[in-house]
């Protein structure tokens, strides 16, 4: 985030640590890579089964960024400029898909929009035609459930910023809400929309366990679940090669080119103040805000009470791998905090002393690199010296990490160049430099975002459903991936069991990490 | 092939986790290494009964690892290539016998036994266990249609597996082929309507079919059998279909690589003995490849016997596979 800094402080934090951890994300990414292209067999070329992958991927991700951006205008503004009970908590709410594992939503989504699911019921009764929740809508409406918060977060973050004078001013001009919404909410618009729908894109570019679940067969197959296939069902290692390097130059050239709009992810600081709004004081407004909010809550909560109320129900049903599972998700997720935080904060250190943002980008690979791509690709580095299937939780902690750093870069870079900026000067005066600096300075001053970061990798690495897709055997499995394996197996009651587990280790793990960040900041 | 996966009542059972490690402390009994899908292994599939029966003759330790569906299952031995811990790998079937040949992982042997397949076995790799014939089944309260060309016009949605890792995947694929020859796409243009969804393998997609998520399901003329016997539920049929039914013979074969060749034999032998063969019906449910003394159990008498049966030789289906998979891929991804 290059930002126009102007003046910018004597570099006391060491760059060493922070290219070496910059150097390594890379050295992963290009060996992989370097290992997939020297499998992928261009001759082979892509069949019409690839092109209708590659076509699903992006029509699938430019609908569901419209969609949840399109969807939350109108939550962000009435969120803005309502005030009512559990707004606080309806805002919080909006962050947990950020942090919800995929195929916990997906569990919760199908019990609501599955054949004979809620919905369904609901429209039998009224004599109207059910809807299939699989395929492309089904896949839209999982993403959109995902994403549509998100977006929501980023708007609201938008609209508080706009300072509360201009909506004074606006009632004092008399401006109508219709020259109001041009002349000042429009801008912030036009700002912060690009940003949330490259993001959106960018998140379902890369989409697979909604794909694995929901998708419909050859019709509804992302790219990164047509990887999984060549590999898992054909073992055709040319073919998932080669598909993975479409979806590097697919997700990462839009990655590249459109995370550059991004907005800075914040911990949602800030968004609990409501804006006194002369021009939204009409009934009509109030009943449509009123409206606006309770569809969006009931879209996020119902699926997630389902989950809830069928996993309680669900809980004695468990077997014991269930536990074994959990265990290994526990210590994966713990892991993956660990490497994340040996990377990111070094990075983060080193992007903070340098003028350009462009070094970001080697975290925003992370994001661009499929970890199915770089799940094939270390499977050829490993599999001439070693039993890959060895490394499946390793490579899963690594791949997890690095899904994780594009996000918690952005959120420990800011604060990092403020401390830098704010005692760099100080500090070098002081000669603290080193361990020291990190110690004395950097790490307490950023306690906050680090909690927020590891929090945030925790979760993300807890509700995980990729890589390790590709190297499962019996014994080696997460939480996620045996809950696939109990939906497949249609024991739906233990598999909402173990849904109810994963979601409250995921939130679990979120809390206790955000909580011991903020915690003894304020202490 | 596969028990229904609905029997909560043997879940109780559950106990009975049989991937946990041997202990250090039994490393002198010898373990065997059976790779095979997960519904043989599930607690409510044959897997615990079977192992109980084998290990109370064999002496030794009976390690069923299941992975995936029958097609992901050769593909997975691809992936570990000479690597692999498996001894004897048990589920593939005749549309994979070719395939699993090519690997050069498999070694002959000497099993046999008075097989009342509907087909005389020669193959010197692989021994049969079981078989039966593809169907879609459905609710008896649902007017099947009479053909593929039937099911292509009507608006009944089904759920199929994916041919590429599921043997009622591939087998509803050679079906279709053996049935209709050149004319199979045109077929397949008419069914992509009908199908909901593909599942990666047998058991997701009649979970799906169970939870009403469609109106058939590819399964077998033998799935119904399960549903009377085991839950005294007759609602469940599978449709007869007039251009025949394709036939599915589950094989299982030992590794070149194994280090336990002569138990690998004798759990095959085991496999095709009146023990297993009379466990495999009520369990797996499919018809035994050796029918036992006491004969088929009751209840089998009510299921749907094709006026014709249809089978490609093994040999014939690697080339038939790949035009049949690229013809379903065009169909599907329109």
């Amino acid at each position: 985030m290059a930002q126009g800094v102007v003046a910018i402080n004597p570099v006391t934090i060491s760059p060493k640590t922070g290219i070496s951890a910059a150097l390594m994300v890379l050295a992963l990414i290009l060996l992989a890579l370097g290992a997939v292209l020297s499998r992928a067999e261009a001759g082979a070329g892509l069949g019409v089964a690839d092109w209708a992958a590659i076509r699903f991927t992006v029509l699938q991700a430019a609908c569901s960024s419209v969609l949840s951006v399109l969807l939350a205008v109108p939550v962000a503004r009435a969120l803005a400029r309502r005030r009512f009970v559990g707004r606080a908590a309806l805002v919080t709410l909006l962050g947990a898909p950020f942090i919800l594992p995929v195929i916990v939503a997906v569990l919760g989504l199908l019990t609501v929009f599955g054949r004979s699911g809620w919905l369904n019921s609901g429209l039998e009764a009224l004599g109207l035609p059910a809807v299939s929740i699989y395929g492309f809508h089904g896949v839209v409406l999982a993403h959109v459930f995902f994403n549509m918060p998100l977006a929501t977060r980023l708007l609201l973050q938008g609209w508080q910023s706009i300072p509360a004078e201009r909506f004074r001013l606006c009632a004092q001009l008399r401006l109508t809400p219709r020259a109001m919404f041009r002349a000042v909410e429009l801008p912030m618009l036009a700002q912060i929309v690009p940003g949330a729908l490259a993001l959106v894109f960018v998140i379902c570019l890369t989409s697979f366990a909604v794909a694995l679940t929901l998708g419909g067969g050859p019709r509804a197959t992302t790219i990164e679940l047509a990887i999984y296939q060549a590999f898992r069902f054909d073992f055709d290692l040319g073919r998932a090669a080669l598909l993975s390097v479409v979806q590097l130059a697919l997700a990462g050239g839009v990655a590249l080119f459109a995370l550059r709009f991004v907005p800075v992810i914040t911990m949602g600081g800030g968004l609990d103040r409501v804006m006194p709004r002369w021009d939204a004081r009409a009934d009509v407004q109030r009943v449509m805000d009123a409206l606006v909010i309770g569809f969006a809550a009931g879209f996020l909560l119902v699926p997630l009470a389902a989950v809830i109320l069928r996993g309680v129900m669900g809980l004695p049903a468990m077997p014991a791998t269930v536990y074994l599972a959990a265990g290994t998700s526990i210590a994966v997720a713990l892991s993956s905090i660990i490497v994340l935080l040996a990377l990111a904060l070094p990075m983060a250190g080193w992007i903070a002393g340098r003028k350009g943002g462009g070094l970001e980008a080697v975290g925003l690979l992370g994001l661009a690199a499929s970890p199915l791509m770089i799940g094939t690709g270390w499977f050829i580095v490993i599999n001439p010296y070693a039993d890959p299937f060895d490394f499946a939780l390793p490579v899963t902690v690594l791949v997890n990490a690095m899904m994780a750093l594009p996000f918690a870069l952005r959120i420990l870079v800011p604060p990092m160049r403020d401390a830098v900026e704010t005692f760099g000067r100080l500090s070098a005066m002081l000669g603290v430099r080193g361990w020291a600096l990190w110690r004395i300075l950097l790490l307490p001053r950023l306690r906050r975002q680090i909690g927020f970061a590891a929090g945030l990798t925790g979760a993300l690495s807890m509700g995980d459903l990729g890589v390790i897709a590709l190297f499962a055997d019996p014994d080696r499995v997460t939480l996620p991936l045996q809950m696939v394996r109990l939906m497949g197996a249609y024991q739906m009651d233990a598999a909402a069991g173990a849904a109810l587990v994963l979601l409250v280790l995921s939130l679990g793990v979120f809390w206790m990490c955000d909580k011991g960040g903020r915690g003894r900041a304020e202490a | 092939m596969k028990y229904l996966t609905f029997a909560t009542t043997t879940l109780a059972a559950t106990a009975a986790v049989t991937t946990l490690a041997v202990s250090s402390a039994q490393a002198e009994t010898p373990v065997l290494t059976v790779y095979t899908y997960d519904s043989f292994t599930s607690d409510w599939g044959p897997g615990p009964v079977i192992e109980k029966a084998f290990e109370e003759v064999c002496g030794c330790d009976l390690n069923l690892v299941g992975l995936g569906d029958g097609a992901a299952l050769l593909a997975r031995l691809k992936l570990e290539g000479a690597r692999t811990e498996a001894d004897v790998v048990m589920g593939l079937d005749t549309s994979l016998i070719a395939a699993a040949k090519e690997t050069g992982l498999f070694k002959e042997t000497a099993v046999t036994a008075e097989y009342t397949l509907p087909v005389a076995w020669t193959d010197p790799v692989f021994a049969p266990y079981d078989w039966g014939y593809f169907a879609f089944v459905h609710n008896k309260d649902l007017t099947p249609p009479a053909n593929f060309k039937a099911l292509g016009e009507s608006d009944l949605k089904i759920v199929i597996q994916d041919p590429r890792s599921s043997t009622p995947g591939l087998g509803l694929l050679m079906w279709v082929k053996a049935a209709y020859g050149a004319e199979a796409p045109a077929i397949w243009d008419g069914l992509a309507d009908n199908v909901v969804t593909v599942t990666k393998g047998w058991s997701e997609a009649y979970g799906l079919f169970l939870e009403g998520e469609a109106d058939m399901v590819l399964s077998y003329t033998t799935s119904p059998a399960y549903h009377l016997i085991a839950e005294e539920d007759d609602s469940k049929a599978a449709a007869a279909f007039d251009e025949g039914h394709y036939m599915q013979i589950e094989v299982a074969g030992v590794l070149s690589g194994t280090d336990q060749p002569e138990l690998a034999e004798a759990f095959l032998n085991f496999m095709v003995s009146d023990v297993a063969q009379s466990i495999l019906p009520t369990t797996n449910w499919m018809y035994p490849a050796v029918t036992p003394a006491a004969g088929l159990p009751a209840g089998f008498e009510t299921l749907t016997i094709p006026a014709k049966a249809l089978l490609t030789p093994s040999e014939e289906v690697p080339a038939i596979r790949e035009e049949a998979l690229a013809e379903w891929l065009k169909a599907l991804s329109q």
